[in-house]
């Protein structure tokens, strides 16, 4: 589990083009509003990531906000519904 | 009554540096377009995270209303709705509809698509300064300065407009041009008449 | 009062007819022309529904008399722009300064997409002769080329805003003497660029979209072309025909909110409507029909909803989003839009909204949803809302 939370953190900065180190997110910070302050093409960007790196599919984007709500409720996510290879 | 809007300032950026009222600010050369463009946010500490996100288009934009804007603008003297912003090219967003469209083939991405539209630029401008009056964008081969100076004048005099933010904004690979004039009402020592002769000495850029 | 500009001509092609009349009929019949994609050669094939024009490239270049190679996006603009100048009628138009304003927001990505499949394969593959006109401007020079337009032609890109730029642009050259004649609106085809584009941003409805409707998931894309001929006084007033009508009111804002999102309130969608009912000194209570921008995404119906609401409080006017019928069109919208506006004052008619169930809780009033024949209809108001905030209003006046 903490490295998939350690990579999630490399891979949303490379993907949303954050400025800011791994470190400086914490693992239950809220990413969006005052957390991070990550936007509604953030949050579509985040869904692409789960489906390039992790093939998974989020259909509802209303089930957006629950699952991206942090770095650890995007971990938690995806080892529940990460297809078995 | 036809001179009485001015050039209160303009900003050009090419050949990797940028100039104010024709005078050089910041130069960087030798680096590629994408690491000069870091290099003018830092050095003009323009301090918004969001131009991270943008694409090529629109980083050149706000940062040249940026560098534009300060100073010589009291932003406070307008409402919102009376400043707008009249912008031109050749290219639209041909730039980034190439790297959007290699995304295609993938998975699409959403960051990118968002700026496959020239007028984007426009509205990444309004959103940060806070302009929310008429804007247009228009292709063209070249720079037609007659027509941009006749649009923007047809705009005051019909009251459409108290200030406005009017030029050309191109960028496709390596090569990029930018140029942006500021259009009032008031006159400054610095002002100079909105004439064709003007605008176009300001594109030309003769001092670089 | 200075001088008016009017509408002397129409043209349009789209999912719901190849031509004006076919168009209106669809209207009247309440026949949307939104289902599966037949077309474009697209992986969302059978999965999204979108609104195509039921014609070939190859019949499409027919009616042009264009070559099939050229980009669907100038077909669609020649077939409309073409009927629209017929429509007019003008005989002595070759002695009158006469402009050509196009807009679109794909210009010929149609051509340049299959283009780089090939090419990004193998880079000695791919039809160069397919890129050539792949810039918006190109698009609109080989129609102004076609329809022998030389005095003044320009292109305007500002996404679904464009086209009403486009005509209230015209209305501007016309009403300061520069031009007798302008040939206004705009054009696009569908392209996996812009399917997978919006796709991406989630706002795609899986079934046929529902404007206007507290349930509605999202818009479906459609392709067309909408053109109108404005003419000044002296033109109009040299004509047999009668004119459609005037074009009394416009404007633009910036929304400056959201490069795709609307601002919550909706204030670059008032600040249009404002500035457009300013213009044509007209009361809020004037307007007899709004042809909404109505897209049935989420965020759209409740900003300009939120934006009606503020205007026009306890004065509703009867509204509908014939988007329900074409689909979104992109650039095209604004003058496909406008052609239904003209025809809405001078055949007396109120187009129905399509497919509402459950009317929006937060809006205190209800989109027309059957068509309504023989009413009172002297000013329309148009709203055309794009991305990057450019918010465009426009206002049709009957004589």
């Amino acid at each position: 589990m903490d490295k998939l939370i350690n990579d999630l953190k490399v891979q949303i900065i490379a993907q949303l083009n954050l400025q800011i180190k791994p470190e400086e997110i914490g693992d239950d910070q809220p990413l969006f509003a005052d957390g991070l302050g990550l936007d509604s093409i953030d949050a579509l960007e985040l869904i692409v990531l789960l489906q390039q790196y992790y093939k998974i599919k989020l259909s509802n984007a209303e089930d957006g906000p629950k699952v991206f709500k942090s770095v650890k409720t995007m971990a938690d996510y995806i080892t529940a519904h990460q297809p078995k290879v | 009554m036809l001179n009485d809007i001015y050039i209160s300032a303009s900003c050009v950026i090419e050949d990797n540096i940028v100039y104010k009222n024709g005078q050089s600010l910041f130069e960087k050369k030798e680096i590629d377009l994408s690491e000069f463009l870091i290099a003018c946010y830092n050095h003009f500490e323009m301090n918004y995270p969001k131009f991270y996100k943008m694409d090529g288009l629109s980083k050149f934009g706000v940062l040249a209303a940026d560098v534009l804007l300060k100073d010589d603008f009291t932003i406070e003297s307008y409402k919102a709705k009376d400043i707008g912003i009249v912008l031109s090219n050749a290219n639209a967003s041909l730039d980034t509809d190439i790297k959007y469209f290699e995304t295609v083939k993938d998975i699409a991405s959403p960051a990118l698509f968002v700026y496959t539209l020239p007028n984007i630029v426009i509205g990444e401008i309004s959103i940060k300064h806070r302009l929310k009056g008429e804007n247009a964008f228009f292709i063209a081969e070249k720079f037609d300065v007659d027509f941009i100076k006749e649009y923007v004048s047809n705009l005051f005099y019909n009251n459409v407009l108290q200030a406005c933010i009017c030029g050309w904004v191109e960028v496709l690979g390596n090569k990029y041009k930018t140029v942006l004039y500021l259009i009032e009402k008031n006159k400054n020592i610095k002002s100079l008449d909105f004439t064709t002769e003007n605008i176009n000495k300001i594109y030309e850029n003769n001092n670089g | 009062m200075k001088s008016a500009v009017f509408v002397v001509g129409v043209g349009a092609i789209s999912a719901i007819g190849n031509n004006v009349t076919e168009c209106l009929t669809a209207l009247e019949n309440e026949a949307a022309g939104i289902g599966d994609i037949h077309h474009l050669q697209t992986v969302h094939r059978n999965k999204l529904p979108v609104a195509e024009v039921k014609l070939t490239n190859e019949e499409l270049a027919l009616k042009a008399g264009l070559s099939s190679t050229i980009s669907r996006t100038a077909l669609l603009s020649m077939v409309a722009a073409k009927e629209a100048l017929d429509d007019a009628a003008i005989e002595n138009i070759s002695s009158l300064r006469t402009g050509f304003i196009s807009a679109n927001s794909v210009g010929g990505m149609d051509k340049s997409e299959d283009f780089f499949a090939e090419f990004l394969a193998d880079n000695t593959k791919g039809k160069l002769r397919n890129v050539i006109n792949h810039e918006c401007g190109a698009v609109t020079e080989l129609v102004a080329d076609k329809l022998g337009i030389k005095n003044y032609i320009t292109t305007i890109s500002t996404a679904c805003s464009s086209s009403a730029n486009a005509i209230f642009l015209a209305v501007r050259l016309i009403k300061q003497n520069m031009l007798d004649v302008v040939v206004a609106g705009g054009t696009d085809a569908l392209t996996k660029f812009t399917l997978n584009g919006f796709n991406t941003l989630m706002i795609l409805d899986q079934q046929l979209c529902k404007p206007f409707d507290e349930n509605r998931k999202g818009l479906n894309l459609g392709e067309g072309a909408g053109y109108v001929v404005l003419v000044s006084e002296k033109v109009a007033a040299s004509l047999k025909k009668d004119v459609y009508c005037a074009l009394s009111g416009y404007a633009n804002a910036n929304d400056a909110y959201h490069q795709t999102a609307s601002s919550p309130d909706g204030t670059g969608s008032f600040l249009a409507m404002t500035g457009a009912l300013e213009k044509s000194g007209l009361q809020p209570s004037d307007i007899d029909y709004i042809n909404l921008h109505g897209t049935g995404t989420q965020n759209n119906d409740i900003a300009e909803g939120t934006a009606i609401k503020r205007l026009f409080a306890d004065h509703y006017p009867k509204m509908s989003s014939t988007k329900s019928f074409t689909g979104h069109t992109l650039g095209a919208c604004g003058g496909l839009e406008a052609v239904f506006s003209a025809l809405a004052i001078k055949h007396s008619i109120i187009y129905p909204n399509l497919r509402l169930e459950t009317p929006m809780v937060d809006l205190p009033f209800v989109p027309e949803r059957k068509l309504l024949k023989n009413v009172p209809v002297k000013n329309v108001m148009s709203n055309s809302f794009g991305f990057g905030g450019n918010c465009s209003s426009l206002i049709f006046s009957k004589l």
